[in-house]
């Protein structure tokens, strides 16, 4: 639980921490809240020769509405994301998925651009960012990009990251009004991550009819996932108990389950099954 | 004055420990200190062929390299401390390093020390360890099987210890009415104290002495083993244990990495620091439990307990640690009849080496294992005769007439009313009402426990001579000075060793009753040996039973002093003078006293003491207790479980203790819920767990779940009070009765819950898979 030696610089803008970053030559990494990287640096699982620290830069702190995108800014902390009165009102769902994340500590270390970096995808926020067509804002010295998330995460820990680039926010798809949304979390006991984590945004058109669902699933498999299936079996339907049933019956069909010392693949669908039927009852029913 | 004991004090220690002011092992830094590492096995079980040192020897910054083989002839092998009689027991050799044969995942090979904690870490990395696998076994049972791949050569099967206790005679268990069944896993797991180990080591090469930091529970027991390892007099080497974050059990034990850090230290002259890594601590420092329980209870239709017959096959790991080969004998095997009157039992454990991590004792040892069987096998009972588990149990109860009550193994209960707690619990719970609302909500295709959990414990360790016979190393008694300063503050030397307890507190309001003087004047010397002439330290829920005794009577010689100097002062008989509120007065005649102050200063300056009276106002206590204390009560859990996902929702839990006097209801409660959470966690949450080849796949809390406090409801805790006859305080323990009552209580509840599809028992920890899977094979079935 002690890493290797490693160099320590401070950023003061952008600029600067790309320039440190390609300084380092590859052996840099960038430290925001540091809850996901310092410990696998303490089980020397990673070895950076250089922490550029980017946590004194306040333009990465800023939240703004973009159409009808929100952009969050990468440094704020999963706290400042759950009481964001801007992410509450336009995107609550990310606000609910942050306060669900980890426990308080991490919530007030841990950021939201160092969660999507790092690209843990037994994480809480995949669920929610696939949900909400999530787009990485990604700026090296060639300028800024935006990345779709399903194409930005690509494995547990991989990221199509270019080199000497950081992540700079997150962008939002802002929810049609009529919907709601929500996070319904499985715990794991141990770790805190979501065994299964299912986000679902939802609502009906005037004649009470389904015209708008999308289900990201997390936490149950190598990573998360939308449930289209589910999506596709509601769209046009009158919500009712069994209409919700029926559909979460295949919940599981568009992800991989994982398995680990806690829960099998069999245990992880009958968890995907049961979580999204409950997430869409608290938000169709 | 208000009287202290049985008053809810604030604990003194918190201030300082909440404010980082606290000084644990990790705070100690020395002038020209070293940093240590040990390279552990990645095997279960190989012969070293080679180690390779020059590397990290070369690494700039490391000062010294030691391997098995350097240290052969120069440090001992780590003895065990307790020798239980009549059991064949067999002890292998544990070297402080293996010299040529790893046994178990955390094996030390290397001891690697440099000029910082960094870089003895990234020269520890550089050590290569060329090892030929040889075959592990990591179960018992498989361990014991002909065949199986041999730990220590000439070890046959494996087994350390085959004890057994009474004989139940024939035709008893034969003729019987009822006889129930079952086998019972108690699985491994951690005790996971929230600072892991430590040892800091200083020699002073003029004077010869040397001097361990470490953060132990009995560091005169630390003193006493390791200065015959390290070849050292006891009156040259002080062992010190600092503040602590808990042990639970886990820092009894005298390890190997202690040693090595006092021999580094005398070897290379400096001082030199070991901080255990939370990850190496999960493999290299002793597990509790790992024991499968097979028992027969038999008795008669009528609930009438006649005969229990228990066999416990222990998992010792690869060596035998300081208590390994008491905890599943004489902790388990005496107390099998628990709380009831059961005419007849016997006992048989076999104790078993396997290439995992050495177990040893955790909070209860063997006592909350022996509860398990014992609360589980009863409730089969029940079901089987069909009557109501708290029926049963109170008719088979030890009525509180038959106290002292010898039970069928021998052992005397000190004092006991069990009826007591259970009905105060009954009433807690509203006990017939909750049973109408299970049978209502079951109607409804749901799934409600209650599990119960109406236990006695053995502690307070103990009577020496009993101790002896039963082969532990050690004297088991307690020792106190209290010294009394020329202004009447007082300083306390005591021989038990607190590492978390609050015993700063409790034992403050013990004196600050005898002495009549503020909590706020009282400080104490605890778990050092140079300051405290002899103790045997903190486990066992020994302290306030055997250690707070010795406080007592430690300040009645004091008073008993004091009251002579006032009666020479006051010219008066002592018998005329009476002692209250820190006042000795001269009975009638009021205003005429002295103050405790008054005779502080008085002794201390010696210029009118009465003739031949020695000067100064000390007195010491050595504490033999006569008996165990044994401590009861009742524990009830009432669960809800999802039928969809099996989660276990614990709904309620009550405590009805009763510890005998207590000293401090506020520390007391927090015991019991600390103990809770560790029981419930057995049941609910935690498991080592080895791979076949013998890798720990459970090494980091990434996987293996420590309770957390959001996953209790209030827990409802509350007390009776049956004094014990042992002690002048009354007290019982308090610190392990959480654990022996909540595993089996928790694990009553769920098997409960689940009896309307026939399930008599589960293995722990009841992950919610392996519910929702009980539930859909038997949904299914349906």
């Amino acid at each position: 639980m002690i890493p290797v030696t490693f160099d320590y610089v401070r950023a003061k803008n952008v600029d600067q921490a790309i320039q440190q970053l390609k300084d380092s030559k590859g052996e840099g990494k960038i430290l925001a809240g540091g809850h996901s990287l310092l410990p696998l640096m303490k089980m020397r699982l990673t070895e950076p020769q250089m922490l550029i620290d980017i946590t004194g830069i306040d333009a990465l702190k800023e939240v703004k509405k973009d159409g009808d995108r929100l952009i969050v800014g990468a440094l704020n902390t999963h706290r400042e994301v759950s009481i964001h009165p801007e992410i509450k009102e336009h995107i609550p769902l990310v606000a609910e998925t942050a306060r669900q994340i980890g426990d308080i500590q991490i919530r007030n270390k841990g950021t939201i651009g160092g969660n999507i970096a790092h690209a843990d995808s037994a994480a809480d926020l995949p669920a929610a960012a696939f949900v909400l067509n999530a787009e990485v804002l990604i700026t090296n010295e060639f300028g800024e990009q935006s990345m779709d998330i399903d194409s930005f995460i690509i494995g547990p820990l991989i990221t199509m990251m270019p080199e000497d680039s950081i992540v700079t926010g997150i962008s939002f798809e802002i929810p049609p009004a009529h919907t709601e949304s929500t996070y319904l979390k499985y715990f794991h006991p141990a770790s805190g991550y979501p065994v299964v984590g299912v986000a679902v945004v939802a609502g009906t058109d005037s004649n009470g009819v389904i015209d708008y669902v999308r289900v990201g699933i997390t936490g149950a498999g190598d990573v998360a996932f939308r449930a289209t299936s589910v999506e596709e079996a509601l769209i046009g339907k009158t919500p009712s108990e069994a209409v919700i049933k029926a559909a979460s019956k295949s919940a599981a069909e568009d992800g991989e389950m994982g398995s680990d010392l806690f829960a099998s693949e069999e245990y992880r669908e009958n968890l995907c099954k049961v979580y999204t039927e409950r997430a869409l009852t608290s938000v169709l029913l | 004055m208000t009287k202290m004991v049985g008053s809810s004090v604030k604990r003194k220690e918190d201030a300082r420990l909440l404010t980082g002011n606290g000084n644990f092992a990790d705070d100690i830094t020395l002038p020209g200190m070293l940093h240590a590492s040990v390279v552990r096995s990645s095997s279960a079980h190989a012969k070293i062929k080679s180690i390779k040192v020059e590397e990290a020897l070369n690494h700039p910054g490391v000062v010294a390299v030691y391997t098995g083989k350097d240290l052969e002839g120069k440090i001992g092998p780590i003895p065990t401390s307790w020798y239980v009689p009549g059991c064949n027991l067999k002890e292998p050799p544990q070297y402080p390093l293996a010299i040529d044969h790893v046994r178990y995942v955390g094996d030390g090979v290397a001891l690697v020390i440099a000029e910082d904690r960094y870089t003895v870490k990234d020269a520890a990395e550089l050590i290569e360890v060329e090892y030929e696998d040889l075959p592990a076994v990591v179960n018992q049972k498989e361990a014991m099987e002909e065949g199986a791949p041999l730990l220590h050569e000439d070890i046959e099967n494996n087994i350390a210890l085959n004890w057994k206790a009474g004989e139940i005679p024939e035709g008893i268990m034969e003729n019987a009415e009822v006889v129930v069944k079952e086998s019972f896993y108690v699985q491994r797991v951690f005790p996971s104290p929230l600072e892991t180990r430590a040892a800091i080591g200083q020699y002073n090469p003029g004077s010869g002495e040397l001097t361990l930091w470490c953060s132990s529970q009995n560091p005169h027991i630390h003193r006493m083993v390791l200065s015959e390892v390290l070849g050292i007099s006891e009156a040259k080497f002080q062992v010190i244990a600092p503040d602590m974050g808990g042990g639970f059990g886990g820092k009894i034990g005298v390890y190997p990495d202690e040693a090595l850090i006092g021999y580094a230290a005398r070897d290379l002259e400096r001082p030199v620091k070991w901080i255990e890594e939370r990850s190496e601590h999960y493999v290299a420092a002793n597990a509790g439990r790992d024991e499968y329980i097979d028992v027969e209870l038999a008795g008669k239709k009528d609930g009438t307990l006649e005969a229990i017959r228990v066999k416990n096959t222990a998992n010792l790991g690869a060596y035998l640690s300081t208590m390994g080969a008491g905890v599943s004998t004489i902790d388990f095997g005496m107390m099998v009849t628990g709380s009831y009157d059961i005419p007849y039992a016997e006992s048989e454990t076999f104790g078993v080496y396997t290439n995992t991590t050495p177990t040893d004792a955790y909070r209860g040892a063997g006592k909350p294992e022996s509860t398990y069987q014992i609360e589980r096998i009863i409730d089969l009972f029940a079901r089987e005769i069909k009557m109501d588990p708290v029926e049963l149990r109170r008719k088979n109860f030890i009525k509180k007439e038959a106290f002292p009550y010898q039970n069928a193994h021998g052992l005397v209960y000190d004092s006991g009313d069990y009826e007591k707690p259970l009905n105060k619990a009954l009433e807690a719970i509203n006990y017939e009402e909750l049973r109408r609302e299970q049978e209502k909500k079951r109607k409804e295709g749901k799934l409600i426990g209650i599990g119960f959990s109406t236990y006695v414990e053995m502690c307070g360790f103990g009577p020496s001579e009993v101790v002896g016979a039963v082969g532990f190393q050690g004297g088991t008694w307690e020792n106190s000075t209290v010294r009394v300063h020329p202004s009447g503050k007082v300083t306390v030397f005591c021989g038990t060793s607190p590492h978390g307890q609050g015993h700063d507190t409790t034992f403050s309001q013990v004196v600050a009753d005898k002495l009549g003087i503020p909590i706020e004047d009282i400080e104490f010397v605890f778990s050092d040996t140079k300051s405290v002439s002899m103790g045997w330290g903190t486990y066992g829920s020994r302290s306030t039973a055997v250690g707070g005794a010795a406080v007592s009577f430690a300040s009645d010689r004091v008073v008993e002093k004091a009251k002579k100097i006032a009666a020479h002062e006051l010219e008066v008989s002592e018998n005329d003078i009476e002692f209250e509120n820190g006042k000795f007065q001269v009975k009638g005649v009021p205003g005429k006293e002295r103050t405790f102050q008054d005779i502080a200063h008085s002794a201390n300056m010696a210029w009118n003491l009465p003739e031949g009276m020695e000067p100064s106002l000390e007195a010491q206590y050595f504490f033999k207790p006569e008996n165990f204390v044994f401590p009861f009560g009742t524990h009830v859990a009432v669960v809800e479980i999802d039928k969809d996902t099996g989660e276990i929702d614990l709904q309620r839990y009550v405590s009805v203790d009763d510890v005998g006097t207590v000293i401090n209801p506020l520390t007391a409660e927090g015991q019991v819920h600390g103990g809770i959470a560790q029981g419930v966690g057995q049941a609910l949450w935690e498991g080592a767990v080895y791979n076949k080849n013998g890798q720990l796949v459970s090494g980091t809390l990434m996987d293996y779940t420590l309770p957390k406090a959001r996953f209790f409801p209030h827990i409802e805790s509350d007390f009776t009070e049956t004094p014990s006859p042992v002690n002048p305080l009354g007290a019982k323990g308090v610190g392990e009765v959480g654990t022996t009552a909540s595993i089996a209580c928790a694990m009553n509840a769920v098997v409960d819950a689940l009896s309307v599809y026939g399930i008599t028992d589960l293995e722990m920890p009841l992950t919610p898979e392996k519910i929702w899977k009980t539930v859909q094979e038997k949904e299914g079935n349906q």
